[in-house]
């Protein structure tokens, strides 16, 4: 819950030479941050994630989503193309669509039955002349313009993004050059199908669940199951990417294929005392049984688009996330487990077990969900007291190795940009 | 009346099954979860939305007896989380079909969590959706797909359902 009175309280002042790399905990947990947050970023100029091509398919298709806390209808129209439009009824503000997904004509508001086309268009309003020459509308209303405002589409390898505002770069210049191939080497030239949708409520602020998909470093020390089985060491080959504005990232590691592990590397854990080095092994190995899908060794590749969206490549296990706030301390994480049209059975099968180590019960993203919470209630009486991100210097460079907070900063550095902060 | 008295049998065969399996989860030992199924077994946590357009995605989906171990093993020695433990209130199983010693079935459950910092929170709700192997040593899963009611989960679902 929200004290009244630190809402009102005035906010407090993020000092410009902390930079990225110290973040207040206030940013965490202020109501008028969040309202800030809902206007100039997922209102603002950039890509917020909508939803799957796949999941659009027929004409009349479409799903109902969220651009931050503002809910959104994604549509594809007889043209073919694809339109969003926020979920509200140009007349009194009524949800339009009461189901997640389907397929229709038209967006008819249930309350007064006001009609809106595939593209958010106000097209008939009931009653509009009136019953036997009484009543009707004012004579000077037009339909025109009336509508629910409309989102900027652009679709990315089979990623439906739609941002509020027109002059928002082109998702390509957003991501820059070295995320987009990135993202193509997942997606580029496949069908995608849908595998399975989950809602993880998480108990924290969204900038929480954001900062830890782009910590490199974390990842290895909280995640037990991940290092036991050498999935992810941070002594393995891998490095991170972070774009020219910082909010876009990707976290990569490869599989070493000139052997084990030296003894340097399987020192480094043991010598700092973390839990990673332990002696459990699988009975079931099949779980973690994978095929090779890519041109490369990377079998790990986490990348996030500012701000809120999340492209995971775990082995076989493809997955899009998007981070949703619900007020200050709540978040949803949506999130698409995917496979794809050509897929062998037995290369699903791979899928559909290896997402054992995803999702809210996952051996691996079971932590990630608890984590945050962990931060909202340690840092509970610490509003004016600051996260430290030092590790790897205090640069947002891309980087040969993991041990870094590079990406983090960069999210910061984009986020106080565009927050005015 | 025969066939009513074999179904309410298999009813009370597969509700004792049942209670124990509870009673392993909330207050028992965790590490005997796995001996309720058969060796080649299928477990599957999903929600009534996946369930219905067929997806076949799990938060959990476990092929194996032995995964089923690994699964406890990785909770009990590796994964990381705050202390917690639930209370799981089962319907009656519903037999839907008897096919020789397999018997289909379904059971509601209501599963509360209990956390180290707050109240009791009513946190699943769902059906089983089961496949029973019956011996006359008792009731073995071979199929179990647990259907949450609901799309949204809280951030964590460690013990199995």
């Amino acid at each position: 819950m929200v004290d009244p009175e630190e809402v009102s309280a005035k906010q407090p002042t993020w000092p410009a030479k902390d930079g990225a790399t110290r973040v207040p905990y206030w940013v965490f947990q202020r109501q008028d941050v969040l309202e800030a947050e809902n206007k100039k970023i997922f209102q603002g100029p950039v890509w917020n994630f909508l939803c799957l091509e796949a999941e659009l398919v027929e004409a009349g298709d479409f799903v109902a989503v969220f651009a931050g806390e503002t809910p959104v209808i994604v549509t594809r129209d007889k043209d073919g193309q694809i339109y969003a439009f926020e979920n509200r009824c140009a007349h009194r503000g009524s949800l339009l669509a009461l189901e997640d997904r389907g397929n229709v004509k038209d967006f008819t508001c249930v309350y007064h039955a006001w009609t809106h086309s595939l593209q958010g268009d106000l097209i008939g309003v009931a009653f509009k002349d009136g019953i036997k020459g009484c009543g009707g509308i004012a004579s000077d209303f037009k339909m025109e313009n009336q509508g629910p405002r409309k989102m900027r589409v652009s679709v990315l390898h089979g990623l439906v993004f739609g941002s509020f505002d027109e002059d928002v770069d082109d998702i390509e210049d957003y991501l820059g050059e070295a995320v987009l191939e990135r993202i193509e080497r997942v997606l580029g030239g496949r069908k995608p199908v849908v595998l399975g949708k989950f809602t993880q409520i998480l108990p924290n602020n969204w900038k929480l669940y954001v900062e830890n998909t782009k910590d490199s470093y974390h990842a290895s020390i909280l995640h037990t199951f991940f290092t036991t089985f050498e999935l992810n060491r941070l002594s393995q080959k891998g490095g991170i990417i972070v774009n020219e504005t910082g909010g876009c990232h990707v976290s990569y590691s490869c599989v070493d294929h000139g052997g084990s592990l030296d003894e340097v590397q399987k020192n480094a854990y043991k010598d700092e005392n973390i839990r990673s080095d332990s002696d459990l092994s699988l009975t079931d190995m099949t779980l973690l049984e994978s095929f090779k899908e890519y041109d490369d060794d990377i079998t790990l590749q986490i990348l996030s688009v500012f701000p809120n969206f999340v492209l995971q490549q775990i082995q076989n296990s493809v997955a899009v996330r998007t981070v949703l706030p619900k007020g200050t301390d709540s978040m949803h994480l949506k999130w698409t487990y995917i496979g794809f049209e050509d897929d062998t059975p037995d290369q699903r099968k791979a899928r559909l077990k290896l997402s054992n180590l995803i999702g809210p019960g996952g051996y691996v993203s079971m932590e990630d969900g608890c984590i945050g919470n962990f931060v909202q209630r340690g840092t509970k009486g610490a509003a004016e007291e600051s996260a430290v991100l030092a590790m790897g210097g205090y640069s947002i460079e891309t980087s040969e190795d993991r041990i870094t907070e590079a990406a983090i900063r960069g999210f910061w550095t984009e986020y106080r940009g565009r927050m005015g902060l | 009346m025969s066939s009513m008295k074999k179904r309410a049998e298999l009813t009370n065969l597969i509700g004792m099954a049942q209670a124990q399996y509870a009673y392993t989860i909330d207050d028992g030992d965790f590490y005997d979860w796995p001996n309720f199924f058969a060796d080649d077994c299928f477990y599957q946590i999903t929600s009534a939305d996946n369930f219905a357009q067929g997806l076949q995605a799990g938060l959990m989906w476990l092929d194996s007896k032995a995964m089923l171990h690994d699964r406890i093993l990785s909770l009990l020695e590796a994964n990381v989380y705050e202390r917690h433990s639930y209370r799981h209130i089962l319907g009656q199983p519903n037999i839907s079909s008897i096919d020789g010693d397999e018997v289909e079935s379904e059971t509601s459950f209501m599963v509360a969590r209990i956390t180290r910092e707050g109240p009791t929170d009513l946190f699943a709700t769902g059906r089983y959706v089961d496949r029973y192997k019956v011996s006359e040593n008792g009731a073995k899963i071979m199929k179990r797909i647990v259907v949450l009611d609901s799309s949204y989960i809280d951030t964590l679902l460690g013990f199995p359902l």
